[in-house]
């Protein structure tokens, strides 16, 4: 599990590369949990993922909590079709904004208000 | 195995020993099963007679054990074992236990070192992931127990606690529901699958699913080809439970990802949101492991005697029916079983259970019916279920039948088969049953007088038996596709078939039927107490006169979509039977009527009439039965409503009660009227003519509703 960050339109973009699972969970929530960018737009890039586990769902979902404790909006991109479907069946796309690619990725945030006080 | 980096806050965060290359510390006896604790997993198992027990780890789908832990004896307290395992990979872990017995075991044990056992608690298992995958028959441990999280985003849910009196049961199979392929949904078959159809049931009106088994099962138990046919022969049905605690990975469409609690957790929730309440049918009365003959899964090898309910030689006893009989009242069992409920109200939020053959559950350890039977008493008080439904299927396959009379504590209510029973051989147009039709139609106060009308779950159809569209069609059951010589399946299913066996181009037996399913199903909605609708049973949905089809999956079994189309009469008549129902608290109160003016409205609560107002009928030979229901409005009015069913081959002119001043008659439904004249949206319904008269036809029923002029 690789990972990256980048700026693009004052959008933070979290590339992850590698299987999403129990073994890279702990990894991932390491790096990116407690270093979460407060007020910004994230984007979750996983076209580089092929496969995420349950822990991983988890993973993105605490980072979507983590998000709103820090006042940031999360946004996720290229999901594979399984992926996609699995996430739909599960409930956890109800949490995401989801876009194909990361600029498409980048004009959907923009438009999203970040919220003038931090939910907790 | 290196663990993650962990945050130990807690003393017994750290490992005391090594076992097998573990490291462990003495576990939590509580709770049973496995737990998540930081840095690793609590395991705790109970067995009243064994000497030993190991955890055995697998990793995901190995056939042999990556290791075996013997637990420690000072490990365990009491009969159970508990034990911390740190550094476990929990995704890629399936566990299980190896229990050795006494060396001089007691009639009735049935210990064996040589078998690895599931855990009772497994909160998910693994090895039927996708339905219908034929399994590896000599895998040696093929139902296994896989570590979870608990801590699904509910995002604000609870269970929705709906007034009883305002349910309108819908049954269902989760696999049937959307399996076939007119139902467009994109994963057929599963929890995500019934979630794509909620606009159906909200469109329908049901506020409340009641799923068929979806505890872990497995559907290949019993499963064969049909010779004549070449069908793979299934148990589509799954009344026969693996894992208590774990849903049917087969029926979610992430089951091959171990993720089918995430999927039936967010059915669950999306079926709230859209005001929808979520029942189980759970099944008590017996496992997986049958007879003496059976699998070794669990309870067998953990603790037969305790488990089990034993002839004092060691034998099944089979109340059931299928083999073995669960030890309810055992108090080891009673808890199980109390847990296992506890869990699936609070971990899953459903809002209640129907328990397949229930009348189990009010018999002793040696299988005679109990006057106090515990398990039932504990479920009526305990504080999580306190707003839950319990619901009895109050008979078993031992010859108990106990409807009106399950030890019901005041807040159990029952599957009324005397409603069902009674409200067939009305339509089929018996001699004598009008009087009993009419207790029926007020909530049975014969049987539940000193309960509420709502201990009544009102029913004419479900899984078992006829579907109504078969009930109309049907003299006799066809059970041939069964394998079983057509002896399976109940005998006295009360059906008429309108004429003819089976299908018909016959245009008027077909008007016939159609008019019957319009009958049962509006006498169903206007009865007082808690109606369950047959899913299928609103479109017209034949088995082809199987009243068993347990073992089908295809599409006998499953629902087809396009039905909507071609009974979409029945679906609007349905629909709009629905509607009416909501819109009259009269047909829905707790008390049963009692005949008298409760409400101060000049009129009693219930009246009874025949050809003439005031003069019902009871006479052997009746087959009319007319009452008028009075009472509050939901609006602070009064409210009057008027039912006429007609079961004799003739029309009848009936005369109408006298409404108060300024009041007049209105046509909810006929059924002897032609679509769309046979019925109307609720609050719009046509004035009648003649206020004085009007006529039921042959086979009928209609309902009349009282409204002020132009209201």
């Amino acid at each position: 599990m690789e990972i990256e960050r980048h700026v693009v339109d004052s959008i933070t973009v979290i590339s992850l590369a590698g299987d999403l699972d129990g073994r890279f969970a702990a990894t991932v929530q390491e790096q990116l949990l407690t270093s979460l960018p407060a007020d910004e737009r994230i984007l979750l890039d996983l076209t580089k993922v092929p496969f995420v586990s349950s822990a991983g769902l988890r993973t993105m979902l605490l980072i979507y909590r983590q998000a709103q404790v820090v006042n940031s909006t999360v946004a996720l991109v290229g999901p594979s079709p399984e992926l996609r479907s699995v996430l739909s069946a599960t409930g956890f796309l109800g949490f995401f904004v989801v876009a194909d690619t990361v600029a498409e990725g980048v004009k959907e945030l923009s438009k999203t208000e970040l919220k003038r006080s931090g939910v907790t | 195995m290196t663990s993650p980096l962990v945050l130990r806050d807690r003393i017994d965060s750290f490992p005391t020993d090594q076992v097998a290359g573990y490291n462990v510390r003495p576990g939590r006896t509580f709770p049973f099963g496995a737990t998540l604790v930081p840095g690793g997993v609590n395991f705790s198992i109970f067995s009243s007679g064994a000497e030993a027990v190991s955890l055995v780890l697998f990793r995901r789908d190995e056939k042999t054990p990556v290791a075996e832990l013997p637990f420690p004896d000072e490990y365990r307290i009491g009969g159970v074992w508990a034990m911390t395992v740190f550094g476990l990979d929990f995704e890629d872990i399936e566990y299980g236990y190896r229990v050795f017995g006494p060396a001089e075991p007691e009639p009735g044990d049935r210990y064996d070192a040589g078998q690895i056992l599931a855990d009772p608690y497994a909160k998910a298992m693994s090895g039927r992931n996708v339905w219908g995958v034929p399994p590896d028959w000599n895998d040696p441990y093929p139902y296994r127990s896989r570590l979870t999280f608990d801590d699904f985003d509910w995002d604000g849910d609870r269970p929705l606690r709906i007034p009883p009196e305002d349910l309108v049961i819908y049954e269902t199979h989760v696999r049937g529901f959307t399996r076939h392929s007119s139902s467009g949904v994109s994963q057929p078959g599963t929890y995500a699958g019934l979630v794509e159809k909620i606009p159906y049931l909200r469109e329908l009106g049901v506020n409340c699913v009641e799923l068929m088994p979806v505890f872990e099962f497995d559907e290949f138990e019993n499963s064969r080809i049909n010779e004549a046919t070449g069908e793979q022969l299934f148990n589509y049905w799954g009344y026969s439970t693996v894992g208590f605690f774990a849903p049917k990975a087969g029926y979610a469409a992430t089951g091959r990802y171990g993720m089918q609690r995430d999927e039936f957790k967010n059915m669950v929730k999306e079926l709230h949101r859209a005001g929808i309440q979520v029942v189980l049918d759970v099944v008590f009365n017996h496992t997986a492991e049958g007879n003496e003959n059976g699998p070794t899964i669990h309870f067998r090898g953990l603790d037969n005697r305790t488990y089990y309910m034993l002839t004092p030689e060691g034998y099944y006893y089979n109340f059931s029916g299928t083999g073995n009989t669960f030890n309810c009242n055992n108090p080891v069992v009673r808890d199980y079983v109390h847990w296992c409920l506890r869990y699936w109200a609070s971990e899953y939020h459903v809002d209640g259970f129907r328990f397949d053959l229930a009348a189990i559950l009010a018999r002793g350890l040696d299988g005679a019916p109990m006057q106090n039977p515990p398990l039932p008493e504990a479920l009526a008080y305990d504080p999580l279920l306190r707003d839950c439904l319990l619901i009895a299927e109050a008979w078993d396959a031992g010859g108990l039948y106990q409807v009106g009379s399950f030890p019901n504590y005041f807040r159990w209510s029952e599957w009324n088969g005397k409603y069902r029973d009674t409200v067939r051989r009305f339509l089929k147009g018996d001699a004598g049953t009008a009087g009993d039709l009419a207790t029926r139609l007020v909530g049975s106060p014969d049987l539940y007088k000193h309960r509420s009308a709502l201990a009544s779950v009102n029913f004419i159809t479900c899984h078992d038996g006829f579907t109504l569209a078969d009930l109309v069609s049907y003299n006799d059951k066809h059970n041939e596709a069964n394998d079983e010589d057509n002896r399976d399946g109940a005998n006295d299913n009360n059906s008429w078939n309108c004429g003819v066996e089976g299908p018909t181009d016959d245009e008027g037996v077909r008007r016939l039927r159609l008019r019957q399913m319009k009958n049962a199903l509006l006498l169903l909605l206007v009865s007082q107490g808690i109606p369950m609708i047959l899913s299928g049973d609103e479109v017209g949905r034949s088995q082809q006169g199987n009243n068993n089809a347990y073992n089908h999956d295809t599409p006998l079994s499953w629902f087809d979509w396009s039905l909507q189309e071609g009974n979409g009469d029945l679906l609007r008549f349905v629909s709009r039977c629905i509607e009416f129902r909501m819109a009259h608290t009269i047909l829905r109160g707790h008390h049963h009527p009692t005949g008298d003016d409760q409400y101060g409205c000049g009129y009693p609560d219930v009246s009874w009439h025949g050809v003439n107002a005031w003069q019902p009928d009871w006479s052997e030979t009746s087959r009319l039965v007319c009452l008028m229901r009075s009472g509050a409005a939901a609006n602070g009015g009064t409210d009057h409503i008027y039912v006429a069913a007609n079961a004799h081959w003739d029309d009848h002119d009936v005369e109408l009660p006298v409404l108060p001043d300024g009041m007049r008659w209105h046509l909810f439904a006929d059924t002897s009227a032609q679509t769309p004249a046979d019925v109307h949206d609720p609050g719009a319904e046509p004035v009648l003519t003649n206020q004085q008269w009007t006529t039921v036809g042959a086979r009928s029923a209609l309902v009349l509703v009282g409204r002020f002029s132009g209201v």
